[in-house]
């Protein structure tokens, strides 16, 4: 009960102080230059392009849109939660709320499933406002562009910001709420260019730079997600065209997503730990 | 003591907290019984917060043991019976008073209906009620205090721990925190009140604890301490020896300098028997004061000048 209490305050939180809706007027304003550049894009490609290779160029693009939208909640994810517990620690606002009835385990799994909440709502529309933009604005002209594996890729994704949300959990249990960030998203970074390693590795057939970026990958999965969730979504011929900038040359495997789910569980597993010894 | 352990709300042994090299709480060894109003006196940096925190199981004990209301501190059911309102008082600014109380109720288990009583009764105690629609960030700092203090009670809690409950309050709000104290003494509640606000203990407390290191120094009956011996302060003329001496059979520590002599007396009762003793003798008496000692003085008797600096 303690924790479904969390959860809501968390949730409510965001809404009262116009965090979440700031984040969805910009996921509009992302959707409408979107939509705008699309239409632009079908109109050109009507008068001058095959629809087989309009389908492509919709394609990319859609690519390009998602990977955006997995960065925009990447970061969203960081920023909204960074604070959450570190700053409330030093603030001394969590003496109040951990001196009642509910164990240090409810509160942080409340708040943690608070923002939970925040990153589904927030993907569940930005992820669908692209996709329905996309397929219904190519509906006409090509019949309807969509993702290939729309919801195992977004599963992917939304696994993608539970890992980060777990990992600025765990460090905001120890360090301060600018250090925290600093750490998340500087391990994202590391996982960042790691993948772009491991990719480039495979096209110019370097097995020690692919090893490079596999084990950028193990001290941090986050960004293999995404190219795990872009080989999910990306039509079967840009697959097989192999390395573009949203594609992969390299896929990580099925283990290593399972992986990322082992690892979500140690992030919060040793946050819980931490936070439940600390003084407060 | 020997209160048995269900008489007592809070029991420590050998309490000790160490930050780094610092030793915050050397040895908490304290007793409180249940329905008393108890002072945690001390000097800044004696450990009064750092032992309350322990209590409330915000912070791990290095060693030794604590038990609040039977349990063992920090236990989650003990404290939906307790009530905590922190020294430095944070909390979630973004909610109206009505909202704050209602999720604190909830986080200790307060039953819905419960909470549709309490919540305006309790904005009513607190003077706040005109100002509900309000978001707590608007709030000013006495009225932030007053809301604090209304949390502190949604549980109607059976132990309540006050950390400088009085801090930013104006004289009404000082007042108003004297009388919940004593109202829910009435209701039969315990009461920790931390204060360095030694004239406001004074009023409200039955016993305090004077804290200097993270030891008690001393604890005592605050009657007996305000009411106990009494200094007696005299100036008359034709005082002999023997008359001096003659004052032992009431007093003791008599120091006698010329037209001045000082006595302690168990009580002011006898003062009426020894003045008629002095008059007896002849003398002639200008002045008998009893000298009352104040918390103050006696703060500053066991715990020092230095405050433990």
């Amino acid at each position: 009960m303690g924790a479904w209490i969390m959860a809501e305050v968390t949730f409510r939180e965001a809404a009262r102080k116009k965090l979440l809706w700031m984040a969805l007027l910009a996921g509009s304003a992302f959707l409408a230059l979107f939509g705008t550049g699309l239409h632009f894009q079908l109109k050109d490609f009507a008068s001058r392009t095959s629809p087989l290779i309009a389908r492509q160029g919709v394609d990319a693009l859609l690519m390009v849109g998602l990977y955006a939208v997995d960065l925009m909640a990447v970061v969203m994810t960081v920023l909204t939660s960074v604070d959450t517990l570190s700053g409330e620690i030093d603030s001394g606002t969590i003496q109040a709320v951990a001196t009642k009835s509910i164990t240090r385990s409810q509160l942080l799994l409340g708040k943690w499933l608070g923002f939970i909440g925040m990153l589904t709502l927030y993907l569940a529309l930005m992820v669908g406002g692209i996709t329905a933009l996309t397929y219904l604005m190519s509906l006409r002209f090509l019949g309807g562009v969509a993702p290939h594996n729309l919801l195992r890729g977004m599963s992917l994704i939304w696994l993608e910001c539970v890992l980060l949300l777990s990992v600025t959990f765990m460090f905001g249990t120890s360090f301060s709420t600018l250090t925290n960030g600093v750490l998340a998203l500087g391990m994202h970074g590391l996982a960042f260019i790691g993948g772009w390693i491991e990719q480039a590795g495979a096209l110019t057939h370097s097995p020690r730079a692919v090893n490079v970026g596999i084990a950028a990958s193990v001290l941090m999965p986050s960004e293999s997600l995404w190219r795990r969730a872009a080989f999910e979504m990306q039509s079967p011929l840009v697959g097989a065209v192999g390395f573009s900038p949203f594609s992969n040359a390299s896929v990580p495997s099925v283990a290593m997503v399972a992986y990322a789910g082992v690892y979500v569980a140690v992030a919060l597993g040793l946050a819980l730990r931490r936070f439940g010894r600390r003084d407060l | 003591m020997n209160q048995s352990p269900d008489d007592l709300a809070i029991r420590t042994r050998d309490l000790r907290k160490v930050f780094g090299r610092k030793v915050a709480v050397s040895s908490l060894t304290l007793e409180v019984p249940r329905g008393e109003v108890f002072g945690f006196l001390g000097p800044n940096g004696a450990g009064k917060s750092t032992s309350v925190k322990m209590l409330l199981g915000l912070v791990r004990p290095t060693s030794g043991e604590a038990t609040v209301l039977g349990c063992p501190a920090g236990n989650v059911e003990a404290r939906r019976k307790i009530g905590f309102l922190p020294e430095h008082f944070r909390f979630y600014d973004w909610l109206t008073p009505i909202e704050f109380l209602r999720l604190h109720g909830r986080l200790n288990g307060v039953p819905q209906d419960d909470l549709s009583r309490r919540v305006p009764s309790l904005l009513d105690l607190v003077g706040l009620t005109p100002h509900c629609e309000k978001r707590l960030h608007d709030f000013s700092k006495g009225m932030l205090q007053r809301i604090g203090l209304a949390q502190a009670l949604i549980n109607e809690p059976d132990l309540i721990f006050l950390d400088e409950p009085t801090s930013g309050l104006d004289p009404g709000g000082r007042r108003l925190v004297r009388d919940i104290i004593k109202e829910q003494r009435a209701r039969g509640a315990t009461v920790l009140l931390n204060s360095h606000l030694l004239s406001e203990v004074e009023v409200t407390c039955d016993r305090v604890a004077f804290i200097k290191h993270g030891e008690v120094l001393q604890t005592r009956q605050l009657r007996t301490l305000l009411e106990g011996e009494i200094d007696v302060a005299l100036r008359a003329r034709k005082l002999s020896a023997e008359t001096i001496q003659g004052l032992e059979h009431w007093a003791s520590s008599i120091r006698a300098n010329g037209e001045r002599v000082r006595f302690t007396v168990p009580d002011t009762e006898v003062l009426p028997e020894v003045v008629r003793y002095l008059i007896g003798c002849g003398v002639e008496i200008y002045e008998v004061t009893p000298q009352h000692t104040s918390l103050e003085e006696q703060f500053l008797e066991i715990v020092g000048e230095d405050g433990g600096l």
